[in-house]
């Protein structure tokens, strides 16, 4: 006994050093962050340019770095080993493939254009503090763990990363009771999803003995799955989480209340990149994880994916205030997202990431021209301060026009491949309904769309606005105009050329499965 | 000299020229930039009719390029004798509308003539796209356009209007999308001729039919789903409502006889009875309709509707007469007599609401009582308006005549009542046109407005004239029109007589 044990003490412990050569991006961002924190300490108020700067750079160097992450010799080794196109490392917990690699830098690109955009609003609000730009770049932290998360542990531990920054980011404006309100409510909400998501994690892990998700699928693969109720319960739990994180019905009761009570700038950070990341923890979890439990995640997600088509799109016609009709049809657009995944081939997971990435882009310009059109005091997130926009300003009444186009599905802009993408893998896995219901459903979402375009368009600027000033869009820095008229023209190149985009999201799923 | 791209240039010229004249704005000639755009094009697209070969049904001007490989769309571009002189017509109009909207638009002139240059070419992408997504692309981003005109240079309930017609349209087409997508499951392409090759069972192609009954019969528009167009109508300008009548209804016919007929023959000729009775509907209750109207607009628009009928019952009479002859035999006359109500009424349609802009502009108001004896102080314009209305009826000798009698005629082959149903036009269609010929038109001076008009000046005798041409031309000599078709509507019966049932 005695010696047993000083023998188990003297022998060096087992410990190779990981390589971290594929996580060097997170490592970067990271220290970055870091850095960026501690610079902010030491600067006054009127140098806090210089975190906001530092900020985009660390985060166009981490894009920069996950692009080239990848060396084509790893990667024909790890080909040639494995049969897949992707490294772990950390004990395989945490895996760089090009799907993580596409959803990583769109994360990342969209936040750069978020904090292009959140700039004017937040200086203009005495908020420009170095904390937005530093929780900011910890929650991407945790999109990108997330999304290359390859156990059950490390996607939680990206998602709570990502959802303490974002519950911060929320309730940021501390002396607004709404915005207050609004962090509550999304910490509160999100508390209890996260329990759930770790509860399910929890008994999957009882039943099959594994966190890592190759091994949880390779358990299922010998087992009848679909008569283990702890199976199915597990299951059941993760899917509330998910579904929670992901804002579909009926788990979106908090999506309203919270894009409507943040700042806007939290808005529009909030409503674009964690989307992608959610995207990406369901598509691990349940293809990649679940996958021999397809039937049943299949059905649940039918029916979520249907209530939040329905609700979505039929409570967001009631609205007023653009950031919660926004909010809305966020949650009828996550029904889409939804579709593909359920379509359970791999032209349906290609297509769900492909509009959840164009879904990102056009939901951060449409926020861009809330954040425009706002000044201090005056948060112009009404419906009906878009009235007349574009007798006022043709040029961004012409790109808020793309935008509501493309989220209602016309071509020629992006939106439109979008569905049509998702709607082949719906009618290919040969539930022809769902795709029937979900084009009904597009209709009575294209008409709030039209709405918000008519103001714009067929009426005149109205009386009431009474400051002569409020008409005329803000005077907003070249990047902000830049930024935007780029954002709104993407929309109509991807919709006439959106095949580059389309293909790669084909090949990133191909060779991540 | 472009052969190789003619239809590329075609659809893109003209939506080039309307993004210049966006940039340029009003305050650089917005006019002559849209004159001449849109007269390059339409003298372009007179290519297509010379170095057409009638010869055969094959495509011509093909282009094909690989445009979202990830989903085997292809930019792939065609016409037959279906689809050429469609496009000839729209390239004809769009230079009319131009002319059209001169000295009358005065709010966002260049907006107004960007928005038509830009719908020229997303139409002429419509009868050229060989790609059924390509196809339905063009067809929805139609919309936008139409939407916009309406919305901002339309009358006083514009806003109704527009909406209506948007969400209306955009519903019919969803279902389209659907069955376009299910065809690639079967197909596994895109491409408009592999979809008229590819077996379906019974109950999809039902299903396939009624989806492009939806899609279609909103766009021609069939009774019932017609309540959008006389409020579009209505309330769009002058431009707005030519656009829309004299060729954006064409695409709905078009595609019945593009998608529908090839690609679902079993399932026309199944449904083929709610097709007609349809049609029927719409020439017999929808011409009572317009006898009542007070508003010109809204009656040239039901009449419009009621026309229409005349080309989904030529087009769907073939399947009557297959089953009661058992051979395609004169079925052939139908199609053909449909597609050139198409032609002839897009000429004359397009012509009544231009007449109707003309004393719209003089007097703001479209309603019929508020005329009378128009003839007395406009003896041009009242010369024109009789000779468009006389078409309207189908008086012989102008085009109006040569499609109707063709479909009649065919009708007679299938049943006597359904011809006797159709010819009931001619009544009812002399009735409504000739009591406002009548009331608009002649008499004595009604009152002092009508007694201070002036008569047509030469830009609007030049658009006049030049309809009035083709709707007689087309009326004494057909013969070129129906050439070009042939051999294409031959195939098209063919396919719709050859079942696909298979698997």
């Amino acid at each position: 006994m005695f010696m047993s044990f000083t023998t188990a003490t003297l022998i060096p412990m087992q410990f190779a050093i990981p390589d971290f050569a594929p996580a060097i991006p997170e490592i970067f961002l990271l220290a970055g962050t870091c850095l960026v924190l501690l610079v902010d300490l030491f600067l006054k108020d009127s140098n806090r340019y210089i975190t906001y700067l530092l900020s985009q750079t660390v985060l166009l160097i981490t894009a920069y770095l996950v692009i080239s992450g990848i060396n084509d010799v790893s990667m024909a080794e790890a080909l040639q080993t494995t049969g897949k196109a992707s490294l772990t490392t950390f004990s395989e917990m945490f895996v760089l493939d090009p799907m993580s690699q596409v959803l990583k830098v769109s994360i990342l690109l969209i936040t750069v254009g978020v904090f292009v955009y959140s700039r004017p609003y937040l200086k203009t609000r005495q908020m420009f503090k170095g904390e937005y730009f530093t929780l900011g770049m910890f929650a991407v932290l945790g999109m990108m763990i997330m999304v290359s998360a390859k156990t059950m542990l490390v996607i939680y531990l990206g998602l709570e990363l990502l959802s303490l920054a974002m519950y911060a980011m929320v309730a940021f404006r501390r002396n607004d009771g709404r915005a207050s309100e609004a962090g509550m409510k999304y910490f509160v909400l999100g508390a209890i999803a996260s329990g759930m998501l770790l509860y399910g994690m929890s008994i999957i892990y009882g039943v099959t003995g594994s966190l890592h998700l190759d091994h949880i699928d390779s358990f299922m693969m010998g087992h009848n799955v679909m008569t283990n109720m702890g199976l199915l319960l597990g299951l059941s739990f993760v899917l509330v989480g998910l579904g929670f994180k992901l804002g579909v019905v009926p788990f979106h009761m908090w999506v309203p209340d919270v894009y409507d009570g943040s700042p806007t700038a939290v808005t529009l950070f909030l409503g674009t990149a964690p989307k992608i990341a959610a995207f990406a923890m369901m598509f691990r979890l349940l293809v990649e994880g679940l996958d021999e439990m397809l039937l049943g995640w299949q059905q649940i997600l039918s029916l979520l994916a249907a209530l939040s088509l329905f609700i979505g799109n039929v409570v967001a016609i009631a609205q007023t205030n653009i950031k919660r009709m926004l909010a809305y049809s966020t949650i009828s657009h996550m029904g889409f997202v939804l579709l593909g995944i359920l379509a359970g081939t791999e032209v349906g997971y290609a297509s769900s990431m492909f509009y959840i990435i164009t879904y990102s882009i056009v939901a951060m310009g449409a926020f861009g021209i809330i954040i425009l059109l706002s000044r201090d005091g005056y948060e112009a997130d009404r419906l009906i301060d878009l009235q007349g926009l574009s007798s006022r300003h043709p040029w961004y009444a012409f790109m808020m026009m793309l935008f509501l186009f493309s989220m209602a599905g016309v071509p020629p802009t992006v939106g439109f491949y979008a569905k049509l993408s998702v709607l082949k893998a719906v009618v290919g896995a040969e539930v022809v309904w769902l795709a029937v219901f979900a084009v009904v459903m597009s209709v009575i979402g294209a008409y709030y769309y039209l709405r918000a375009i008519k103001l714009m368009y067929f009426d005149q600027p109205d009386e009431f606005v009474g400051d002569e000033e409020l008409l005329v869009p803000a005077k907003s820095g070249f990047d902000f105009k830049l930024l935007l008229s780029v954002n709104g023209l993407s929309v109509l190149a991807l919709g006439i050329l959106p095949g580059a985009l389309m293909s790669l999201c084909v090949l990133a799923v191909e060779a991540s499965l | 000299m472009f052969e190789g791209n003619l239809l590329s240039i075609l659809i893109w010229l003209p939506i080039i020229g309307g993004l210049i004249l966006l940039f340029t704005g009003d305050k650089f000639a917005p006019r002559p930039i849209a004159l001449v755009f849109s007269a390059l094009t339409f003298l372009l697209s007179i290519p297509l009719w010379t170095d057409f070969n009638p010869v055969g049904h094959q495509m011509q001007f093909v282009e094909l390029a690989p445009w979202i490989e990830a989903f085997k769309i292809n930019y792939h571009l065609g016409v037959d004798g279906i689809s050429m002189p469609l496009i000839l017509l729209n390239t004809f109009i769009t230079v009319l509308i131009v002319i059209a909207g001169w000295e009358v638009i005065k709010h966002k002139p260049a907006q107004y003539m960007a928005a038509f240059l830009i719908m020229e070419g997303i139409i002429n992408g419509v009868f050229a796209a060989q790609d059924s997504i390509l196809f339905y692309v063009f067809f929805e981003a139609m919309l936008i356009p139409m939407f916009i005109v309406i919305g901002i240079w339309g009358g006083d309930n514009r806003i109704y209007a527009t909406i209506k017609f948007f969400l209306y349209t955009f519903f019919g087409s969803v279902f389209m999308l659907i069955s376009l997508v299910y065809m690639y499951s079967q197909a596994d392409s895109f491409a408009i001729a592999d979809f008229h090759s590819v077996k379906l069972g019974m109950t999809p192609q039902i299903l396939i039919f009624l989806s492009f009954l939806i899609a279609f019969g909103v766009k021609v528009p069939m009774w019932p789903v017609h309540t959008w167009l006389p409020d579009a109508h209505v309330q769009a300008p002058t431009g707005g409502s030519v656009i829309l009548a004299a060729v954006m209804l064409k695409i709905g016919g078009y595609g019945f006889i593009r998608f529908s007929l090839p690609m679902v023959p079993d399932a026309s000729s199944e449904l083929a009875w709610l097709v007609i009775f349809m049609s029927l509907t719409a020439i017999v209750y929808i011409g009572f309709i317009a006898l009542v109207q007070n508003d010109m607009k809204k009656l040239v628009a039901y009449s419009s509707i009621a026309h229409m009928g005349f080309v989904t019952l030529g087009f769907f009479v073939l399947f009557p007469i297959v089953t009661k002859t058992g051979s395609a035999e004169g079925t052939l006359l139908g199609l053909q007599g449909g597609m050139v109500q198409m032609m002839s009424h897009g000429f004359i349609s397009g012509a009544m609401f231009l007449c109707i802009g003309v004393l719209y502009d003089r007097m703001h108001t479209r309603d019929i009582t508020a005329y009378g004896g128009v003839s007395n102080r406009m003896p041009w314009f009242a010369g024109f308006f009789v000779l468009f209305a006389m078409a309207n009826t189908g008086l012989p000798g102008t085009s109006g005549f040569v499609g109707e009698f063709m479909v009649i005629l065919t009708s007679f082959k299938a049943n006597f009542w359904i011809a006797f149903l159709a010819a009931t036009t001619l009544i009812i269609g002399a009735a409504y046109t000739l009591w406002l010929v009548k009331r608009v038109i002649f008499g004595a001076v009604a009152n002092s407005n009508v007694a201070e008009l002036t008569d047509i000046n030469k830009r609007e005798t030049v658009i006049l004239a030049a309809l009035a041409f083709f709707v007689l031309l087309l009326g004494l000599w057909p013969e070129p029109l129906v050439h070009v078709m042939n051999d294409s509507l031959a195939h098209v019966v063919e396919q719709a007589t050859t079942s696909k049932l298979g698997n």
